[in-house]
């Protein structure tokens, strides 16, 4: 529904020309969240600002359900920003306004009868969770509340897709999962697309379907959460995934950790890639093969798409349950490698 | 010289305290909105501005300059013609009123820049990207975000405009300066002068009073 082609921005400062995105392409499918991840100065906020043309394009086109917004002017323009809501990092909402005139405000720009706005506003009070703080200023409100009234006046005029910019990253981590929820639940129940722009890997997996990787104004890597995550081609996306799992056997004290281990049986390396595998797998294992499992090491974390992370583990028994087991578990779409085999 | 109170006139003392409140607040409320044209005019002309035109901003920024720069006495003077022509008369209350209007506007117009310089830009983005027109930036966030400071504002520039009209009284356009010049001090009546002292200063906290209440009542950050 989003189709970026050829997007190139550059800025002039006097005689310096900063590239803050540079020839970049991507397309956004209807209803997913869409997840660009980047260092600080990868374009991520220029990109985002292109797509609601806070910011003119240099070069490139935009289209948005077929329609090239960066040939849009004056009244048409306005027109198509309503139906691109947006939400920010450190909230923007107007102070001089409770919590339901900041909502209602983008439906007095939409020119909303008195009467219907009233309605809409209570309605999108109730989705996003404020109910109480009708008539509380932003000053009395927390940052997750600003955040949800962002949310809510973002929604007001249905739009198409939301963009987010970073509006997680002013909140503690406990408020960071609760916007995330309303995201995911918002993008359920509406169906609409939502482009996450965000420097923390958790982020993108805990709500995000596609992700792309943003460096020097380009896309470096994309594809589904769980490929990215498992399969990470790029140096920079093998550093992001590194911030949620490092590979157990990658750190120093694991040799150690494994001489210490008795030699018998097998021990494997499995790597859960999200799929439909859960966690009674081991359990699984264990009651269908009469051999016994011990847990060495884990590092795995939750995705929007499942499981995800490596687990070590040594199983020991006789050698062809043994074998039999590990195919079990190759079956649940679980990689299986084995790191040292005393069988 | 004595305070004995024999000087004193009620009757004109209570025209001259009306005729201080008349010019001060009629040019309070054209150097209001004045101000508040001259102020939007730099802050959305000046750079990065929704209006961005060096030109216009340079005009207009001159012109604030160089009357913020006359000291008031000197206007007046240099404004006798314009007010002729304009009011018919240099004499009265209503001739003091373009001196005033044009002495005030342009610093209370700096005052306004400076309160809209202070908004958030998020905020006046964030409008943007929900697709409103410039009219309606101006009415319906950077005027209502910058109220308090726009109410603080307009209560430092009538305290100056009371101080104005009270050096206006003293070349011929009435209220307390003249009273307190004519009645008290060319005939050595300085109980006059004293309780034309006593009532400027009352008005002054008056206006300052009122002034922080509304400023205060407005701030809901
Ligand atoms: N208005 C501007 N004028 C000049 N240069 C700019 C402007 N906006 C952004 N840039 C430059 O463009 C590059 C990309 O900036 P951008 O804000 O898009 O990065 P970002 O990925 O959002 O970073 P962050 O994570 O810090 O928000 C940077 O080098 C920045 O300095
Ligand atoms: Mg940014």
């Amino acid at each position: 529904m989003i189709a970026i082609e050829n997007l190139t921005k550059v800025f002039k400062q006097g005689d310096k020309e900063v590239v803050a995105v540079d020839n970049l392409s991507l397309n956004i499918k209807k209803g997913e969240i869409f997840g660009i991840i980047g260092y600080s100065g990868a374009g991520k906020s220029t990109l985002t600002r292109l797509i609601n043309r806070l910011e003119e394009p240099t070069s490139g086109k935009i289209l948005i359900d077929g329609t090239d917004i960066t040939k849009l002017r004056g009244g048409k323009l306005r027109k198509a920003r309503q139906e691109i809501g947006m939400i920010f990092q450190h909230f923007n909402l107007l102070w001089s306004r409770t919590t339901e005139e900041n909502i209602a405000f983008p439906l007095e720009i939409a020119k909303v009868p008195k009467k219907e706005r009233q309605k809409r506003v209570q309605e999108l009070i109730d989705l996003v969770g404020l109910s109480g703080k009708e008539k509380a200023y932003p000053a009395q409100l927390s940052g997750g509340q600003k955040q949800r009234v962002g949310i809510a006046r973002a929604l007001a005029n249905r739009p198409k897709v939301l963009l987010s910019d970073e509006a997680t990253s002013a909140l503690d981590p406990e408020t960071t999962n609760q916007i995330l929820d309303l995201l995911v639940d918002i993008n359920k129940k509406l169906g609409i697309t939502i482009i996450v722009i965000t420097h923390e890997m958790h982020v993108i997996r805990k709500i995000c379907d596609r992700v792309a990787v943003m460096e020097n104004g380009r896309i470096v890597e994309q594809g589904d959460v769980i490929d990215v995550f498992t399969n990470p081609k790029q140096h920079i996306t093998k550093k992001f995934v590194e911030q949620l799992m490092t590979a157990p056997e990658l750190e120093g004290e694991f040799s150690e950790t494994l001489a210490n281990i008795e030699r018998s049986g097998k021990v494997l390396r499995l790597q859960f890639k999200g799929a439909k595998t859960n966690e009674s797998l081991i359990s699984d294992v264990s009651k269908r093969f009469p051999v016994d499992i011990n847990i060495i090491d884990a590092k795995m974390t939750n995705t929007k798409s499942g499981l995800l992370g490596t687990l070590i583990v040594q199983v020991k028994g006789d050698k062809s349950e043994i074998e039999q087991a590990e195919n079990y578990i190759k079956n649940a779409s679980v990689d299986v490698e084995v790191i040292r085999d005393d069988t | 010289m004595t305070l004995d109170w024999t000087n004193l006139d009620v009757e004109k003392l209570i025209e001259a305290t009306y005729e201080t409140f008349y010019m001060t607040l009629i040019s309070v409320a054209a150097v209001f909105v004045l101000g508040i044209l001259l102020g939007l005019l730099l802050f959305l002309t000046d750079k990065g501005g929704l209006w961005e035109n060096r030109i216009i901003n340079f005009i207009v920024a001159s012109f604030v300059n160089v009357f913020r720069a006359i000291p008031f006495i000197i206007l007046i003077l240099l404004l006798f013609p314009f007010t002729y022509f304009l009011i018919g008369t240099i004499r009265g209350p209503n001739a003091a009123l373009p001196a005033l209007i044009i002495g005030a506007a342009p610093f209370y117009g700096r005052l306004v820049e400076i309160a809209l310089k202070e908004i958030d830009k998020g905020v006046i983005e964030a409008a943007q990207a929900m697709g409103a027109k410039t009219s309606t930036i101006i009415f319906k966030v950077l005027i209502p975000e910058s109220l308090p400071a726009l109410v603080s504002g307009i209560t430092v520039t009538s305290i100056a405009l009371i101080g104005y009209t009270a050096m206006a009284g003293a070349i011929g356009a009435g209220g307390i300066g003249a009273y307190a010049y004519y009645a008290g001090f060319q005939r050595r009546a300085f109980d006059v002068v004293f309780i034309s002292t006593v009532i400027i200063v009352l008005i002054v906290f008056l206006f300052q009073f009122v002034g922080d209440f509304i400023s205060k009542k407005l701030d809901k950050r």
